[in-house]
């Protein structure tokens, strides 16, 4: 199935979901890849509220036009590089929309489970198209500490898509059943 | 010989591997959109569009735009060797804001990132000389999740191609989606550990499509492909006929007691391109 949602998702609808379900969506997402998450998880408050978002694993290539930053390419990064955070992550930012590659593992998939989440594949690689879909970039959180990829990004995104349901909220994934 | 000149063919030599695909890669891809069905299509699909926006934006068709690498060969009659290697490593600054390209180089140690893609080693240029008075630059930035399923197995002689073939087929297969596939296997057989690394990488510079001339190697890159295929891990790792768009094998003598293989994995972005400089300074870029 193919359904087009507006961030945040429903919990309800998360449930529906299923693994080889292509999502388009619009709304924020912001990103994060390993250091961002091990910062994240450290930090008693951060300045955003990511469950309203989506997390994208990716580290951006973005270019300061004026005073805005522009999107010039954007596509997912390997995931299971944040297995090592991803359940805690899941649980202490209320996220329920994961966009990567390549997939996750069991801690994981058992932390969509608990709260309702999926994680969706977004075609490697595809920086350009993602970059086409990237509205504005709202905003962007610890550039100089983490420098440009492992960066906080909080981009506005339109159709941004096609996204795979790859590991949904029912414990299935579509990596195993390859 | 105009340096700053130069300089300039060295960013539109990067400018075009990141942003044009060569047509042999296009070609397999277009291929492979129409065997597959389903999510497979999808995402075959969804990187052709890619490709085709990335060369009408100029913007980089991928996010990682690599550690930047060359290969270069010098013909031993060019006046200015001494300047070449300067020339690649102002360029790929000048790249680095100009394309612009993502700042890929960090300090093992220190974290410390140098924000123009160079560094300790970096770029990392191959020098080779040839005859005649030409320079020829290959540009094959190499994207990190793509590299980081690559392998040296130091296999027992004893197990024979059969035992290189088993290892090349169960690596891809433990890579899965990781390193984007559809992607190009580059298998360096024999030398040492480090040679055969190499001579995988070497293998990438290769067009899709075109085998080993050597007969024997030819039908083993073919098996390969259709084994590689058969795990129907697919575009992305979603499921799919195209796991590999191709399989590129070169060789090396070994020790006697050693045999070595590296596996050199490079994602659907087969990103390549080449720059010929003449020896009056006059360059074009491929």
């Amino acid at each position: 199935m193919e359904y087009r949602f507006t961030l945040p998702i429903k919990s309800e609808d998360i449930k529906k979901l299923k693994v080889g379900d292509i999502l388009y969506v619009n709304g924020k997402i912001f990103t994060a890849r390993d250091e961002a998450h091990h910062f994240m998880l450290e930090k008693k408050s951060i300045p955003f509220d990511p469950s309203d978002m989506g997390l994208f694993h990716c580290g951006p290539l973005m270019k300061k036009v004026g005073d805005k930053w522009e999107v010039i390419s954007a596509g997912p990064t390997t995931s299971s590089r944040m297995e090592i955070f991803e359940d805690k992550f899941i649980e202490k930012f209320k996220i329920n929309l994961i966009i990567g590659k390549g997939g996750m593992g069991k801690n994981t998939q058992k932390a969509l489970q608990k709260y309702i989440c999926i994680y969706t594949s977004y075609t490697g690689g595809a920086g350009a198209l993602a970059a086409e879909k990237a509205e504005e970039v709202e905003n962007v959180f610890w550039l100089e500490k983490l420098g440009m990829p492992e960066a906080v990004w909080i981009m506005r995104v339109k159709e941004f898509g096609p996204l795979v349901v790859a590991m949904d909220s029912h414990g299935e994934s579509i990596y195993n059943s390859n | 010989m105009d340096s700053k000149d130069l300089e300039k063919g060295i960013v539109q030599l990067i400018k075009k591997a990141e942003t044009e695909l060569p047509k042999d890669v296009i070609a397999a891809l277009e291929k492979a959109f129409k065997v597959e069905i389903g999510v497979a299509k999808i995402q075959i699909g969804a990187i052709l569009e890619n490709i085709r926006l990335a060369k009408k934006t100029g913007h980089p068709m991928c996010q990682d735009t690599g550690i930047q690498t060359f290969f270069v060969e010098v013909g031993i009659d060019f006046p200015e060797i001494n300047k070449l290697k300067i020339i690649i490593t102002n360029g790929v600054k000048k790249a680095t804001k100009d394309i612009p390209i993502r700042p890929n180089t960090v300090d093992p140690f220190t974290g410390e990132n140098h924000k123009d893609n160079t560094g300790d080693n970096v770029p990392y240029i191959t020098w080779d000389f040839t005859d005649g008075s030409d320079v020829a630059i290959t540009a094959l930035p190499k994207g990190g999740g793509s590299e980081n399923m690559s392998k040296l197995g130091m296999l027992k002689p004893g197990v024979g191609i059969e035992g290189v073939k088993n290892f090349v087929v169960k690596e891809m297969i433990k890579a899965a989606g990781q390193p984007c596939p559809p992607t190009i296997v580059g298998i360096g057989i024999g030398g040492g550990a480090d040679l055969s690394l190499k001579l995988g990488k070497k293998a990438l510079l290769r067009p899709v499509g075109v085998r080993n001339k050597n007969k024997n190697i030819a039908k083993i890159e073919e098996e390969l492909i259709k084994r590689i295929n058969a795990s129907g891990i697919g575009p992305m790792g979603l499921g799919g006929k195209t796991t590999v768009l191709d399989v590129h094998i070169e060789k090396a003598h070994r020790h006697p007691a050693s045999l070595p293989v590296g596996l050199a994995v490079q994602c659907w972005a087969d990103r390549r391109a080449k720059m010929i400089i003449h020896k009056n300074g006059s360059w074009e870029v491929k």
